[in-house]
């Protein structure tokens, strides 16, 4: 199985699933900064515009997931696990008044994994 | 001492159990007639209801703000400095009150709000009350016949978006320069601290006009989103993070209006060999600058989350300055020995943690803390800890490149003034930076190749006004804190006169 960039916990598959129900087609985009900055963002789909100065990173539960690509140069050694907790903010993150809040966890990629990146990765 | 928690008998402070939204000079229920929790994270417990917003709100306070907008922006600047003035010592007067507030919804330590963030924004106001009334415009005579006016009017009304790592602080630095600059706001706290800004609220509310100030509280994609949204605005002011401000930018460019955004840093804090080489009071206060990531438990735009150490002093260096990271006392907010208080919030917390997760698998050695904190009295057992942590490791791990937001500092170390200058400026951002060395051409030179819009120099973490705030790259745009900043809230107007009673002989 192709190593993947971004993945999701089934909790957060299954926040996206209801979210998908209530808002339609989703997208995500990792946010970096001040206050809620390093968390992703899910908008509905075309909410946000992407640009050339963005990368996608793959889908979480059928929604794309896009970076910064300068970001993505600092992060791209570590696999983005994406996850839920209780919570609230996010600015005008979709999940906000569920309580909840999408949090990125990582995991550093091992060596074949990394060699398999580089050479596979559409990315 | 410890003050009372707000809400006992001896307090204080006393929350109201709800709070409305602040529109067109009186307390409006929500449309939807919906509340939301806010949680002290002292404790973990909610303490108040705030109204729970949506564009119907938004809608009524931005037509309110342009109702008020016109009589407003035609009074005199004395007429809005005085304003601005009563403002602050009302504050002034409360301003136990309002730290012992802002420390219950905020978490951080009462030491802080007492003797930083709510005497800041006392003096903010008074700055831009005394900025206003020497402004002028401008005269350019063109040639003998013509002359070039230039006038300042304000935008009309704006919208801004206030962060929640200092309710009240934040707040007045958006409010004291719009207002000045003739403005009308509509404005939209953080909903993890909606509340402290309703207590300067009951303060000066009888000092503005109605429809001056308005405060919509509420969920972001709810109200906030809105707001920014919305065409009866003319700017938006926003602090927050990068992906918010792009998608403000975004709405702006919908309406065409400008925007000025603060959206974060990693600051660098460089120490050069020649701070030790005295053992003396100078040597004192670069440690105390070092440990300054501990401020506010590490949630500031500027937090100086890597430290770079010149290699021939690290050993000796670094020794210190772990010894006075564990003398920081984790404690109760409300303690006024408490040196370092509560993460704001739950999702703050799980966030804290999973850098120091990832930090710890990226192989960053931990030189102290580096876990949640451990807290012994009941009453905060479920309120949001963290030890200060410093990572050991090297300007590419994650934990170098990322606002973690908490008092976690990354450290590193360089040979060469160039080696230091090539990691100091390799990130993305650049908001603040600090520099250490007793040599004043070192610290200049250095200082002013840095990219990043305030470097403090021997110093750190201080926000007096009239020193210009703001980012370089990808940290924002504009500068708040400095008479500038009145730049962002006016329109100039240019009358280009003739003089000359003579035709031009064109047509």
């Amino acid at each position: 199985m192709a190593v993947e960039r971004v993945t999701a916990t089934d909790a957060a598959l299954e926040l996206i699933n209801k979210l998908t129900k209530r808002h339609g087609p989703l997208m995500f985009h990792q946010s970096g900064g001040c206050c809620d900055g390093s968390a992703p963002m899910c908008y509905p789909e075309g909410d946000f515009k992407t640009g050339n100065s963005d990368m996608y990173m793959g889908d979480i539960g059928g929604a794309p997931f896009y970076m910064s690509k300068d970001q993505f140069e600092y992060w791209k050694h570590t696999q983005l696990i994406i996850d839920v907790v209780d919570g609230r903010g996010g600015m005008f993150s979709l999940e906000g008044p569920e309580g909840k809040r999408f949090l990125t966890r990582s995991r550093v990629f091992s060596e074949e994994e990394r060699t398999e990146l580089e050479q596979n990765s559409p990315v | 001492m410890r003050y009372d928690a707000p809400n006992t008998p001896e307090s204080l402070v006393h929350f109201k159990n709800k709070y409305d939204n602040f529109i067109g000079g009186e307390y409006r229920a929500p449309a939807q007639g919906e509340y939301f929790d806010n949680v002290s994270p002292v404790t973990g417990t909610v303490f108040c209801q705030v109204a729970r917003s949506t564009k119907e709100d938004v809608d009524a306070a931005v037509a309110a703000a342009n109702k008020a907008k016109e009589a407003w922006g035609k009074t005199s600047t004395t007429e809005r400095s005085n304003i601005l003035n009563k403002m602050a010592n009302r504050m002034e007067e409360n301003l136990e009150m309002l730290a012992v507030a802002e420390t219950w919804e905020n978490g951080k330590a009462v030491r802080e709000t007492l003797n930083a963030d709510i005497p800041l924004a006392i003096d903010h106001l008074r700055y831009f009350a005394g900025v206003i009334r020497a402004q002028e415009g401008t005269i350019g005579q063109i040639d003998d016949d013509t002359v070039a006016y230039h006038f300042h009017e304000p935008l009309g009304v704006v919208g801004q978006i206030i962060p929640w790592n200092f309710p009240i602080l934040m707040g007045i630095w958006k409010i004291a320069p719009a207002l000045a600059a003739g403005n009308c706001i509509v404005l939209k706290p953080a909903e993890q601290t909606p509340a402290s800004i309703y207590k300067v609220l009951e303060l000066v509310e009888d000092l503005l006009p109605p429809g001056v100030l308005n405060v919509v509280s509420g969920f972001g994609v709810e109200a906030g989103k809105p707001l920014a949204q919305h065409e009866g605005i003319d700017k938006v002011a926003f602090t927050g993070e990068t992906t918010t401000g792009r998608l403000i930018m975004q709405y702006a460019s919908e309406n065409i209006i400008p925007v000025t955004l603060e959206l974060g840093g990693k600051s660098p804090n460089i120490f050069f060999e020649d701070v030790m080489a005295e053992d003396d009071s100078y040597l004192d206060k670069a440690i105390e600058g070092f440990v300054m990531f501990a401020l506010n438990q590490g949630e500031v735009c500027t937090c100086p989350s890597r430290a770079l150490i010149q290699e021939s002093i690290y050993d000796k260096f670094i020794e210190r300055a772990i010894e006075r990271v564990k003398a920081i006392n984790v404690g109760h907010p409300l303690d006024t020995d408490t040196m370092m208080g509560a993460q704001a919030s739950k999702e703050q917390l799980d966030k804290i943690l999973s850098y120091l997760d990832i930090g710890k698998q990226e192989g960053a050695e931990v030189l102290v803390g580096g876990d949640a904190a451990q807290v012994d009295d009941e009453d905060r057992s479920q309120g949001y800890y963290v030890q200060p942590t410093i990572f050991k490791g090297n300007n590419k791990m994650r934990v170098f490149q990322e606002e973690i937001f908490g008092p976690v500092l990354s450290v590193t170390t360089f040979k060469t003034k160039e080696e230091a200058m090539e990691i100091a400026n390799d990130t993305l951002y650049g908001l603040g930076a600090g520099v250490w060395s007793r040599d004043i051409n070192t610290a200049y030179r250095f200082g002013r190749a840095l990219q990043a819009g305030r470097v403090w120099t021997n110093c750190f973490h201080d926000y007096p006004a009239h020193a210009a705030f703001g980012g370089y790259k990808k940290s924002g745009i504009g500068r708040e804190n400095h008479k500038m900043m009145l730049d962002h809230y006016q329109q100039t107007k240019n009358l280009l006169v003739s003089y000359s009673e003579q035709p031009k002989g064109f047509f």
